[in-house]
C-alpha cells in the first residue's frame, strides 16, 4: 500500500477518535439521564422518532465507528498476528460493512 | 571483600544460556569495569564491545538487569541493590556472540530512513544562514546529539512487533534532516518515514526517551514526522 495511502488512514484514525471522544461523551449522558429519568421505552421513542437531530447525530457516531475501528484492527492484525496484505484489508472491509448494517439498523430502528 | 553475583548470556546466533560469575565489588564501579574484570580475570573468551569507555562512542550499550543501557556510563550502584546483575546483549538486535549484537540492520534502517543529508548547494557557493533562535533549528538541536548505541532501538516494543518498524533511532535523524532547512529530499523523505514500518507505527510509548542516555526525545520527532507526513499526504504531496 502506498505511503500516502497510509498517512490517510492513520489521519482518518485520529480524526475519527477525536469525533469518537465527542459523541461517546454525549450517548453516555444521555443514556444516563434517560435511565435515571423513569423514561419508559415508549417516552424514549417519541422523543427519538422522526427527530431529524438524533438521526444527524448518530449517523455521525456511526461513520466514527466505522472509520476507527477497522483501522485500528489493521494495526491489531499486523503487530499481534503479522497478517498484512489485501486479504486482511478485504476482511476488514467486509467487517466495516457489517459494522455499518449493524449501526444503521440500530439508528433507523428508533427514527422511523 | 563484598562480591556480585553476575548472570551473563553466553552464545551465538543460534542460541545460548547464562554463565554465573563472581566479581568483586569495588567503589565506583562501572558495569563496564565488571565486564571487563569477568575477561581479564575469568574468561578471556566473552565478547563484548566496547570503546571510549565514557559516553561518547556509543557501543558498549547492552542489557544491563532487564534494561537497555550504557555500560560504561553506568555504575553498579544504579541498578544493583542486592548484589546481581544480569548482563544481555541489547534486545531486538541479532547476537553475533555473547553480549555482542549485530548492528547492521540498525543503520541499515538509518539508510532506509533517508538519513543522509541532501544539500542543494556546492563548495562554489556561499554558505546558508540559519538562525540559531529559529524554531526549526532549535528543534534540530534537540534531537542532533543522537550517537547510535541503539539504547532506544532496544527498548521499543514496536520493534519487537514489526521488524520492519525504522524505530526511533532512524526516525529522529530523519526528523533533523527534516527541519534542516538547507536539506533538499524532504518528499522523498517523508515517503520512506511514512506508513506501517515508518512513524505512523509508533505507539508513543516513550520507552526510547525514557532510556535515551543523551536525553534525546525521538518521540517528540516522530510526532513531528506524523504531522508533517499527514499534511502532506492531505496537500497531495506525499
Amino acid at each position: 500500500m502506498s505511503a500516502r495511502r497510509e498517512v490517510l488512514l492513520w489521519s482518518a484514525q485520529r480524526a475519527s477518535a477525536a469525533l469518537l471522544a465527542l459523541c461517546v461523551t454525549v450517548h453516555l449522558a444521555t443514556m444516563i439521564y434517560a435511565a435515571h429519568s423513569g423514561l419508559s421505552a415508549a417516552q424514549i421513542l417519541e422523543r427519538t422518532r422522526g427527530n431529524l437531530a438524533w438521526l444527524g447525530f448518530y449517523s455521525v457516531f456511526l461513520l466514527a465507528v466505522v472509520v476507527h475501528v477497522p483501522i485500528g484492527l489493521r494495526a491489531v492484525l499486523a503487530e499481534w498476528l503479522g497478517w498484512r496484505g489485501a486479504s486482511r484489508d478485504w476482511l476488514l472491509a467486509a467487517f466495516a460493512a457489517v459494522l455499518a448494517w449493524l449501526g444503521a439498523r440500530a439508528i433507523l430502528g428508533v427514527f422511523l | 571483600m563484598s562480591m556480585l553475583q553476575l548472570r551473563v548470556w553466553r552464545g551465538g546466533p543460534r542460541g545460548g544460556e547464562f554463565q554465573s560469575f563472581e566479581v568483586p565489588r569495588q567503589a565506583s564501579q562501572s558495569v563496564l569495569d565488571v565486564v571487563t574484570y569477568i575477561q581479564r580475570s575469568l574468561d578471556p573468551t566473552l565478547a563484548y564491545r566496547f570503546a571510549c569507555r565514557v559516553g561518547m562512542c556509543g557501543s558498549c550499550a547492552m542489557t544491563v538487569n532487564g534494561v537497555a543501557r550504557w555500560t560504561c556510563r553506568t555504575h553498579v550502584d544504579q541498578v544493583c541493590a542486592d548484589g546481581r546483575l544480569e548482563l544481555k546483549p541489547l534486545a531486538n538486535l541479532p547476537v553475533i556472540r555473547d553480549l555482542v549484537a549485530d548492528m547492521r540492520e540498525f543503520f541499515d534502517k538509518w539508510a532506509r530512513a533517508r538519513g543522509r543529508f541532501a544539500g542543494r548547494r556546492t563548495r562554489h557557493d556561499d554558505f546558508e544562514r540559519v538562525a540559531p533562535e529559529s524554531e526549526a533549528r532549535r528543534q534540530v538541536d534537540a534531537a542532533i546529539e543522537c550517537i547510535g548505541c541503539a539504547v532506544c532501538y532496544s527498548s521499543c516494543d514496536v520493534v519487537a512487533w514489526n521488524p520492519d518498524y525504522l524505530g526511533p533511532a532512524a526516525l529522529n535523524r530523519a526528523w533533523t534532516l527534516l527541519r534542516d532547512v538547507r536539506d533538499d529530499a524532504q518528499t522523498e523523505r517523508l515517503r520512506a518515514v511514512a506508513g506501517d514500518a515508518g512513524c505512523h507505527a509508533c505507539h508513543t510509548h516513550l520507552s526510547c526517551s525514557e532510556r535515551c542516555p543523551k536525553h534525546i526525545s525521538p518521540t517528540a520527532g516522530i510526532a513531528g514526522l506524523k504531522r508533517a507526513a499527514a499534511a502532506a499526504a492531505l496537500w497531495g504531496e506525499l
